[in-house]
Order: C-alpha cells, then sequence, then structure tokens
C-alpha cells in the first residue's frame, strides 16, 4: 500500500476528485493548507502599498492506494490537476505498514 | 415649526446615526481578524459614551448661547429648555431634532479617528479620551463653525462639516498616531481581514452621507435637493479620480482603491455641499480622490502609523474641500461667492479655518492623550496586542468558524 500525498491547486479538487473516483480509489480526506514552494507568494496592494504575500493556499488530499495502481493514479492526477505553470502543486508518496478497517477488523489491502 | 422640515431631519438623522455602525464595518474589515470587535467597538462604544455626554454637556456648549466667540454657555446643559420648544438656530425645527441631528454627527466624528489608533489602544484609554475629546474638541469646533463662533463670524462656511467633521478627526487622528506610536508588525503585513465588509460599510456611509448633507440644509427644499446631487456627483468622481491614478501607479484598480475614492468625494464636497455649482462638485471630488490616494501614501513618507488612513483621507480630503468651497462657492446656490466668482476674500476666510481646525485640534489632542497616558496609558501591553485586542481587552473572538 501507498499512501500519497496531493498537494494541489484549491480550484482544482473537484477534477481530480472526480479522477480518483473513476479510477476507483474509494476514499479520500483532505485538508485546507498554506505554504510555499517554487512559486513563492504574490504581491497585494491596498491603498498604494505593495505587500508581499508568501504563503498561498493550497489544498492536500491524502489517499492510500494499492500498490497496483499507484502508477495510474499517479499519472491520471498529475495530468488532471496540471495547468503548466509554476505553482501546480506535487505529490509525496510513502509505503504504508498496514490499515484496519474500524468496523470489521480487516487488516491489510481488504481494509481500504 | 413646520411637519415637513421637521420629518426631512428625523430622517436625515436616522440616516447619519447608521453612518457610524458602516463605519465600524468599514474600519473593521481592514484591521487584522484578532482586532476586528474592538475597531467595531471604537464606534458602538461612541454610540453610547458620545450620545449621553452629548446631551449632558456636549450639546449646550456647542450650541449653547456664544461665549466671546469661542464656546456656547450652559443654557441646554442636561438638555434643559430643549424640550417642546423651536430650536434657536433653525427655528423650523423642534429643538429636540436639531439636537439629535447634531447628536449624530457628534458620535460619527468621534468615531472617524479611532481610525488611526486602531489595534493597539486600551478600551478605556479610548473611553477617557473620546470623552474629553468630544468636549474640548469637537464642542469648540462644532461652536466656531455652527454656534455661532469666530470661524463664522469671520465668513468661513462649512456646509456639512469638513472642518468640524473631516478636518477635525483627521488632525485628532494624526495626534493619536504619532502619540501612540506604530503597531507592532511582527515581520507580518498588515492586510484587512474582510474587504467585503469595508465596502458594505463604505456603501452604507455613502447612503448615509446624503442624509449628512443634504439634511445640513435644515430645510427640505431646494438646497436640500442641490446638496444630495452634488454629494451623489463628487462621490462617483471620487471613485474615478482615484482609479485613475492607482490604475496608473500599481498597475490594476482595486475594490479598496474604489471604495477608498467614493469617501474621498464625500469627504471633499461636504464643506461645499450646499454651496457650489454641479459641476464644480464633480471637479472637486474627482480632484479629491486624487489628493487623498497622496494623503493616504504620506504616512509612509512621513512616518506616522495613521493605522486606517484617517488623516490621509478625512483630513486631507476635508481640508481640499474647505479651500475648493473657497474657490467654487457661487451665490447663485448660496448667498456666498468663492473666489473663482469674485470674492477672493472667501479663499482667505477659508484658509484660516483650515489653519485654525488643525492647529487647534492637533494640539488640544496631543495635550489630552498626554493626560490620557499619564493616568492611565494609552497603549496595550506589546504581549496584549500580539493576541490581539478582542480577546485581550473584551475576551471575545470575531471568527470561530
Amino acid at each position: 500500500m501507498k499512501k500519497l500525498e496531493i498537494i494541489i491547486r484549491p480550484g482544482m479538487f473537484e477534477k481530480v476528485k472526480n479522477v480518483l473516483t473513476d479510477l476507483g480509489v474509494h476514499g479520500l480526506n483532505f485538508v485546507e493548507i498554506q505554504g510555499f514552494g517554487r512559486q513563492r507568494g504574490h504581491t497585494e496592494v491596498y491603498r498604494g502599498a505593495t505587500m508581499q504575500v508568501d504563503c498561498l493556499p493550497k489544498l492536500k488530499v491524502e489517499i492510500v492506494v494499492h500498490d497496483a495502481a499507484l502508477d495510474k493514479v499517479l499519472e491520471a492526477v498529475v495530468t488532471t490537476a496540471r495547468t503548466g505553470q509554476v505553482g501546480d502543486g506535487k505529490i509525496f508518496i510513502s509505503d504504508v505498514l498496514d490499515a484496519v478497517r474500524i468496523r470489521t477488523g480487516e487488516h491489510g489491502e481488504e481494509a481500504l | 415649526m413646520n411637519a415637513s422640515d421637521t420629518a426631512f431631519v428625523i430622517i436625515c438623522a436616522c440616516m447619519v446615526m447608521l453612518m457610524t455602525p458602516a463605519l465600524a464595518l468599514f474600519y473593521g474589515g481592514l484591521v487584522r481578524s484578532r482586532n476586528v470587535l474592538s475597531t467595531h467597538m471604537h464606534s458602538y462604544a461612541s454610540l453610547g459614551l458620545i450620545s449621553v455626554l452629548w446631551a449632558f454637556v456636549g450639546y449646550t456648549l456647542a450650541f449653547g448661547d456664544d461665549v466671546g466667540g469661542v464656546i456656547g454657555n450652559f443654557a441646554y446643559v442636561f438638555l434643559r429648555g430643549v424640550e417642546g420648544a423651536a430650536a434657536p438656530a433653525a427655528p423650523q425645527l423642534p429643538h429636540t431634532v436639531f439636537m439629535a441631528f447634531q447628536c449624530m454627527f457628534a458620535v460619527l466624528t468621534v468615531s472617524l479617528v479611532s481610525g488611526a489608533y486602531a489595534e493597539r489602544i486600551r478600551f478605556s484609554a479610548m473611553l477617557l479620551f473620546s470623552a474629553l475629546w468630544l468636549l474640548f474638541a469637537y464642542a469648540p469646533m462644532a461652536h466656531w463653525v455652527w454656534g455661532g463662533g469666530w470661524m463664522s463670524k469671520i465668513g468661513a462656511v462649512d456646509f456639512a462639516g469638513g472642518a468640524v467633521v473631516h478636518m477635525a478627526s483627521g488632525a485628532g487622528a494624526l495626534a493619536c498616531a504619532q502619540a501612540l506610536g506604530p503597531r507592532i508588525s511582527s515581520g507580518q503585513s498588515f492586510i484587512p481581514n474582510n474587504l467585503p465588509f469595508t465596502l458594505l460599510g463604505g456603501g452604507l456611509l455613502w447612503f448615509g452621507w446624503f442624509g449628512f448633507n443634504a439634511g445640513s440644509a435644515l430645510v427640505a427644499g431646494t438646497l436640500a435637493g442641490h446638496a444630495l446631487v452634488t454629494t451623489h456627483l463628487a462621490s462617483a468622481c471620487g471613485i474615478l479620480g482615484w482609479m485613475l491614478v492607482e490604475w496608473k501607479r500599481t498597475g490594476k484598480p482595486t475594490s479598496l482603491g474604489v471604495i477608498s475614492g467614493a469617501l474621498s468625494g464625500l469627504v471633499a464636497i461636504t464643506p461645499g455641499a450646499g454651496f457650489v455649482g454641479l459641476t464644480s462638485a464633480m471637479l472637486i471630488g474627482f480632484v479629491g480622490g486624487i489628493v487623498c490616494y497622496g494623503g493616504v501614501l504620506l504616512k509612509n513618507k512621513l512616518g506616522y502609523d495613521d493605522a486606517l488612513d484617517v488623516v490621509g483621507i478625512h483630513g486631507l480630503g476635508g481640508t481640499w474641500g474647505a479651500l475648493a468651497t473657497g474657490l467654487f462657492a457661487v451665490a447663485s446656490v448660496n448667498e456666498v461667492n468663492g473666489m473663482f466668482y469674485g470674492n477672493s476674500h472667501q479663499l482667505w476666510a477659508q484658509f484660516v479655518s483650515v489653519v485654525g481646525t488643525w492647529v487647534y485640534v492637533y494640539a488640544v489632542s496631543r495635550l489630552l492623550l498626554w493626560i490620557v497616558n499619564s493616568c492611565i496609558g494609552l497603549r496595550v501591553a506589546p504581549e496584549a496586542e500580539y493576541t490581539g485586542l478582542d480577546l485581550s481587552e473584551h475576551n471575545e473572538r470575531g471568527y470561530t468558524l
């Protein structure tokens, strides 16, 4: 099992969610985050005063997938969430030791 | 007394009352989220405190019988003799209605000053300063201009409060910003927490301003209608003026710029609303938008932290409006000619009123701030400022979403 932490532009969420659902990902969760990467921030102007805003709002979607599904999911997310401009986001992938479905007590990939 | 004029001024008084909650929204949206309630409180507390003080003694100091051109006497202390009589200054109105209309102006003016000390003043210090400021700055100013004091005697005119309301609040604000010192920035930018609040508040201020300016005619007639139109056109042109310079200077027009421009136009036309012609009003508003944009930039150059730009907009806009009244006033509107209509004395009278207002209100404000600071301290502790005044001064938070 792999865990994917997918950081995307907030406006991309619906598209990414739909494509994940189409690929058979049964569950996900997300948090609204702020941060910066290469895009850094942007400037805002209030009554003539220019202000540098470093941290931008992003969305972090977390899913856990079967090892076999990883490549397909990655490709789908990357093509869906991409605009080609700096600031599209990143995906971090890590191994998951185990998973448990609380309702039944099932373990491993059965629990996903 | 006359029913139609009375009805008109009652409605206008209600509209001016609405300007204080509108100002609370306007200012409240501009601060950081941890100070949104305290900034609202500055206006609402003024509605309570200043209204009561006005009834006790403020009104009589401003509109009691003239004592040496400086202050009103105690004829109406605790509103004695106001009930049931006609207003001496406007016999078409009940005295109560005239007093209430003026009360709303006093409340608003004190609230306007709060933009300068937002995000760092102690609430108790704010109350004490506001009370003293009403008695020693606002009441004399109102007396000098509208109560038969020296400014009216030298011929200076101020239709709806360019000096009394806007220049005075601007001068008081400058004193506050300097006496309190800048906000602790903690490396953070001062980014407004809720601009839609600010836009709504600004829009409601515009609405209330019709009561403020048209109502200042005190008669439901041609002059009130004229003031309504000058007010609206000046505000519209203020938007365009501000937008133009902002677009050129920083590349994009902003919503905060549009609403600030509207207020600049409104401030600029306030002293001349019932004295200048309609096209003059448009020019005054347009230039007002540009002047106030420059006024806002001034604080960075001069280094005082006027948090919400009271000096830039009300101080400078009011000054421009007072001088512009001396230039553009025309007797066909209301008995007074300005310099462009052959009466250069009018510009001189306006200039004296501008200097008199700035010097007096600034000096007395600094003195009052020194007294308040010595008695109870003006500023909250730094840790309270980091926490935000909502929690540290009021035990509340504005947003618990």
